[in-house]
């Protein structure tokens, strides 16, 4: 699973990686809505030139966003190539029974391209340099005010880090119990649908039950070691909003202001 | 000596299961290192969650350092006992390596400050400080379970108990725990149980207790135990190297004393032979 890389994190000592994650998670949604925002040319030129800056800040070889970007290539041609397809309007080019190009789609499908990539670019920035914990956690003092409407939030991050944690370990169990399965002759990744969704079987309900029996064990061990209940916790971590949030946020809302200054 | 532990006419069953303990009762002395050995099914996994607290007996008591092991005295009953389970990957809570040794002091409210000093300390009597940024699965099985030592050394326990904890070990790297947990022990003068399948483990107790079918056997030393490989072999236990050895020296008509022998007693005992 070399180049599974949601929940990877490659620890690093960079600009980026010393920012806090309340103010990643945060820049990342902001810069989310503003790529909406943006819808020509000169505003997604900006857009890019801001993402290969954050890139270069970050430390991280452009080939590990390469690997991002290659599992949703499926589905950014097929956005793109319906968006080209399908879309009415400006000079038509060529026209074929339903399907018609025209140059209005042509830059209409160019531009969705962009927002994908900025997306994942974005996101893979985001899970690269922010370990599980510190994501979590970011997420836990960002829901903070909901603490108000008795909605759960330590134990939810609690959860998140958790289950962050045992992502590797639960895709090593996948691999081997595919693997125990092969070798006793489970044929998986050809054959009819029908035949497929069989042989997910083998795999699903040990996958499942290993789950509960890491879960029973993990609970125990939790409880040995004098865990009571989510809220009644120190940190060992404390990531405090710093001076380097606050001019990375600036530079963001900057060319977002921009953005919003250039667009049609 | 005081006793550490003490468990009184104890009864517990699983629901829905027959009984594993009736009317148990025994005593573990403060600053031995003890270990429990039996098949499996014998109930020795049980007996360590019912010291914690984890499980609570049907009827009988358990005393650990004076204090009944209750509903109420349980967090107290945490703080001093330190338990380091089977597996390596289902008791690493933490993102890394550092986190998961501060768990447990963050559930204690402890300051910041005040953990990253312990937790480097811990981390450094396990020598796994340059791995303090390492993600669990980066790790070897014996590399996390010296993780999950420090996590409970970090909590200063006066007890810590094995639960099979090298059983998913290879030879090197359960040696290598085992050696940990007794310099451990004579640093920090800790009373260690270890519940173990493995005999040779078992044969540098200071104490072996045999569980069979929910009733103790034996509570005796190394050398009353071994000495007696007729009954171990009985309760379906192995016995250790040096007494198969001694076996099949006899065999080939040598006069072995009969009494149990370490690997160094009995490599000297072979040197003075002509």
């Amino acid at each position: 699973m070399s180049n599974f890389i949601f929940g990877r994190y490659l620890p690093g000592n960079s600009w980026i990686h010393k920012m806090s994650p309340q103010a990643k998670l945060l820049i990342s949604f902001f810069f989310v809505l503003v790529i909406f925002l943006a819808n020509n040319l000169i505003s997604y030129a900006m857009l890019i030139v801001l993402i290969l800056a954050t890139i270069v800040l970050s430390g991280i070889s452009i080939s590990f966003f390469i690997k991002g970007i290659r599992p949703l290539l499926w589905l950014i041609i097929f956005t793109v190539l319906l968006q080209i397809l399908f879309s009415s309007g400006g000079t038509p080019i060529f026209k074929w029974g339903i399907f018609s190009i025209t140059d209005q789609s042509l830059i209409n499908g160019g531009y969705i391209f962009i927002r994908f990539l900025l997306i994942i670019m974005m996101s893979t920035v985001l899970m690269l340099t922010t370990s599980p914990l510190a994501l979590a956690d970011g997420i836990q003092t960002l829901l903070k005010p909901l603490k108000r409407l008795h909605f759960p939030v330590d134990t939810l991050a609690l959860m998140l880090s958790i289950a962050l944690r045992f992502v590797p370990t639960l895709m090593d169990e996948t691999q081997t119990i595919m693997n125990a399965q092969r070798a006793r002759g489970v044929d998986f990744g050809s054959g009819s649908i029908k035949h497929r969704i069989k042989v997910a079987v083998p795999l699903l309900i040990p996958l499942f039950t290993g789950a509960i029996t890491h879960a029973e064990n993990l609970s125990t061990a939790m409880e040995a070691r004098g865990f009571t209940d989510s809220e009644h916790r120190s940190k060992y971590r404390i990531y405090k909003w710093q001076k380097r949030d606050t001019i990375s946020f600036l530079v963001y809302i900057l060319v977002a202001v921009l953005v919003i200054l250039v667009r049609k | 000596m005081k006793n550490i532990i003490e468990v009184k006419n104890i009864s517990f069953k699983y629901p829905e299961q027959s009984e594993i303990f009736k009317d148990l009762s025994f005593e573990i002395k403060r600053g031995e290192w003890t270990a429990i050995i039996g098949q499996n099914g014998s109930g020795k996994s049980t007996i360590a969650k019912l010291i914690d607290g984890l499980y609570q007996p049907m009827s009988g008591e358990i005393f650990v350092d004076d204090l009944l092991v209750n509903e109420e005295n349980i967090n107290k009953i945490h703080k001093k006992i330190g338990l380091v389970f089977q597996n390596p990957d289902d008791q690493f809570v933490g993102a890394t390596v550092e986190d998961d040794v501060a768990f447990g002091l963050e559930n204690q409210l402890m300051s910041t400050d005040e953990m990253h000093t312990i937790v480097e300390k811990s981390l450094k009597s396990v020598n796994m400080w340059e791995y303090r940024e390492r993600v669990p699965e980066s790790l070897s099985g014996g590399q996390k379970q010296r993780v999950a030592i420090a996590g409970i050394i970090a909590l200063a326990p006066q007890i810590i108990i094995l639960d099979e904890s090298t059983s998913m070990l290879d030879p090197l790297g359960r040696k290598d725990i085992i050696d940990l947990i007794y310099r451990l022990k004579q640093e920090l003068n800790l009373t260690v149980i270890s519940i173990t399948h493995d005999i040779d483990e078992a044969a540098l107790a200071d104490r072996i207790m045999i569980l069979n079918q929910g009733q103790l056997v034996e509570a005796t030393d190394p050398n009353d135990m071994f000495s007696n490989e007729d009954k171990l072999l009985e309760l379906g236990l192995d016995v250790p190297y040096t007494v198969k050895l001694m076996d099949a020296l006899r065999q080939q008509g040598l006069d072995v004393p009969h009494r149990y022998m370490d690997e160094g007693e009995l490599v000297k005992w072979i040197t003075q032979l002509k």
